[in-house]
């Protein structure tokens, strides 16, 4: 499916504004500003952005630990999360959750979460409300889409929400981020299978996709034909997207485990935004000076975030009461 | 009023707010029992006959019968909680909150407050906890201390039909994740239910059910009974007792428990499950720390052993506390000077 000049601009637009965003962070964790642990989403942002291209704020996602890219593809506000890294008062989650808990219910997002596999049961959860809300105008229904990485893929959690989500016939969707690395452990190791993870959501009884995820187009098409299968009412689906990630598990992790020369090599041959500029350029779908417009725009306003989340309001003392119920 | 058990005051709460309540879900192993089999949908209607009739009712979407899977039932009602829904999600068995404390403990009581208060998840976990009918180790737990240790849930034990329609219609109407807490040893009592539909018992109300100047018993589920009878017994005997029944242990009614304890100055604690930071030492400092000025004696308290649940029935017996030793604790209490 060809998109149009200007949802290319955006899909750019928003793999450009993750990727800033977070050399951003991987440059100012080292002077100390930002607290606590940051796992950086570099390299995969084509899956992010070409899954929620097709998202409207009705449809739900549910997180990792390595949220960020996905926060930023489902629309959550790049000051607002900025704040919240640097533990604001001001920033989306008011500073009580920072990297790892960046959630915004209004867009669908229902939350980073800390624990690698917790989120494909809650997802399945919205599948199921989504299902009990039933299809709209068109036919179509709302869906609940859960990211895991290849180290979530072996939590029970995962089984269990898979095998759930099949039975109920849940509009869930399982995309399944295989960047090769569970925190400092190889795919190859920690997969007893050592084949694909899209086999194993086959085996629970759903049909499956399998795509390169450092390749915009191939995601975003595939995600038509998942979207347009699950909204049918057909129920849950998985995908894999075979992706790499660009620095360590968590910011401060020296990567011992790489091979030599590997970074370079995955930077210069599968980087999906290096990958986007020159098929959009080649293709003549878009020019260099439109691309680097974009690039200045977005470095632009994640400076300017930065800016607006040094100087926000820092939470105060007696927050710390605040908001763990609604009325107790 | 209307007679009824206690597990047709669960059953008959939990429809009347389906029908009034469209976002009202229900979820769970065998909630509606028989699902893929010869027998049928409704063969079974749950193990606890908690939940008979609702599929029938209200069809597959809002009444979801799921396999075993523990963590994926809490985990999913989270998502209906966050996507708007009300889900009551049924623990078949308060002991598999095991299987599934991640779901309960780091995504469910906590959503709200690491999301910055933008976000509500009006979430239920049924557990259906409790001993009594020699279900050994992995059946018959109390794990009410975990859970009220957990901030971000409100932890509701009822006693009686009436407190079971009262506190479970409040629980579904409430916006914040509660665990709802049903003794399976209490399902076939019969009590007192209003017919009022709206019928609320707000959480953090103790409820005194025998009053006395001499000491006060705190108990709750199916403590509460031994404490009642324990109380009757030394009434009998010249000796008034306090017996509160807390109902819900997060939150928690301090001020009733400080007020009695103001009076009688002794204070006796009946609690099912073993002793170490548990429900009775967590009220045990309370008054230590607040009522300590008032005590006349030792608190004392009567609970299970440090160790599990054993199967015999002799054992099981004397693992529980019953209302000889709550009358003893409370002699005990008075005796000292």
């Amino acid at each position: 499916m060809q998109l149009s000049r200007e949802d290319l601009l955006q899909a750019y637009r928003r793999m450009k504004t993750i990727r800033a965003f977070e050399e951003l962070l991987h440059d100012e964790i080292q002077t100390g500003e930002i607290a606590g642990f940051t796992h950086l989403y570099c390299g995969q942002e084509a899956v992010a952005v070409g899954v929620c291209e097709h998202l409207s704020d009705d449809d739900k996602i549910v997180s990792t630990h390595r949220g960020h890219g996905h926060c930023l593809a489902k629309g959550c506000d790049v000051e607002g999360m900025m704040k919240e890294i640097w533990g604001s008062r001001e920033g989306l989650c008011k500073g009580k959750g920072g990297s790892m808990h960046i959630a915004d219910v209004d867009k669908g997002m229902l939350g980073a979460n800390g624990i690698v596999g917790a989120g494909a049961p809650i997802a399945v959860g919205a599948a199921m409300a989504a299902k009990i809300d039933g299809p709209d105008a068109n036919g179509k229904l709302k869906v609940a889409i859960a990211f895991s990485g290849d180290g979530a893929c072996n939590q029970g959690t995962t089984f269990e929400a898979m095998n759930m989500a099949v039975v109920t016939k849940a509009p869930a969707i399982f995309v399944f981020e295989n960047n090769h690395y569970s925190e400092h452990t190889g795919f190859e190791y920690a997969v007893g299978t050592q084949r694909d993870i899209a086999s194993r959501a086959e085996a629970f009884g759903m049909r499956v996709w399998r795509a390169d995820g450092t390749d915009f187009s191939a995601v975003h098409d595939t995600m038509s034909e998942v979207l347009e299968y699950v909204r049918a009412g057909n129920g849950p689906a998985a995908v894999e997207f075979d992706t790499e990630r660009f620095y360590g598990h968590f910011e401060g992790d020296p990567q011992r485990y790489r091979a030599k020369g590997e970074l370079d090599r995955i930077r210069e041959e599968r980087d999906c935004i290096k990958k986007f500029r020159e098929s959009a350029t080649e293709a003549k779908l878009l020019d260099g000076a439109d691309l680097d417009q974009v690039d200045a725009e977005v470095a632009q306003a994640i400076e300017k975030a930065v800016v607006a989340a040094r100087a926000a309001e820092r939470p105060k003392a007696e927050d710390v009461l605040v908001d763990v119920y609604i009325d107790y | 009023m209307a007679k009824m058990m206690y597990r047709d005051a669960v059953r008959n709460t939990i429809f009347q707010e389906m029908k009034r309540d469209d976002s009202v879900v229900v979820l769970g192993e065998d909630v509606v029992g028989g699902m893929g089999t010869p027998g049928g949908p409704e063969a079974i209607g749950g193990i606890w006959s908690t939940s008979t009739g609702l599929f029938g009712e209200f069809g597959a979407d809002r009444v979801i019968d799921t396999p075993i899977s523990e963590s994926a039932i809490v985990g999913a009602a989270g998502g209906l909680a966050l996507s708007g829904k009300r889900p009551i999600a049924e623990l078949m068995f308060a002991d598999f909150i095991g299987v599934s404390l991640d779901q309960i403990w780091n995504q469910i009581a906590k959503f709200r407050y690491m999301f910055g208060g933008k976000t509500k998840c009006p979430a239920i976990i049924r557990c259906i906890y409790g001993a009594g009918y020699n279900a050994a180790a992995q059946h018959s737990q109390s794990p009410h201390a975990i859970l009220t240790g957990m901030p971000g849930l409100k932890v509701v034990m009822p006693s009686t039909p009436a407190d079971v329609a009262g506190l479970l219609r409040q629980a579904i109407r409430d916006d914040d994740p509660v665990i709802f807490m049903e003794h399976k040893a209490l399902y076939g009592v019969q009590g007192e239910v209003p017919d009022d539909p709206d019928f609320c018992i707000p959480f953090g109300h103790a409820r005194l059910t025998r009053a006395g100047q001499d000491v006060t018993i705190l108990a709750t589920g199916m403590m509460v009974g031994m404490a009642e009878s324990a109380a009757d017994t030394l009434a009998e005997n010249g000796i008034g007792c306090d017996v509160i029944d807390l109902r819900t242990t997060s939150p928690l009614d301090e001020e009733a428990i400080l007020d009695s304890v103001e009076v009688t100055g002794r204070l006796v604690i009946v609690d099912e499950a073993p002793p170490r930071c548990s429900l009775a030492t967590d009220l045990s400092a309370l008054v230590a720390q607040k009522a300590f000025a008032s005590l006349r004696a030792p608190i004392e308290m009567v609970t299970a052993p440090h160790t599990p649940i054993p199967f015999a029935r002799e054992l099981e017996s004397a693992y529980l506390p019953n209302p000889d030793k709550i009358e003893a604790a409370v002699r005990k209490a008075l005796a000292y000077n």
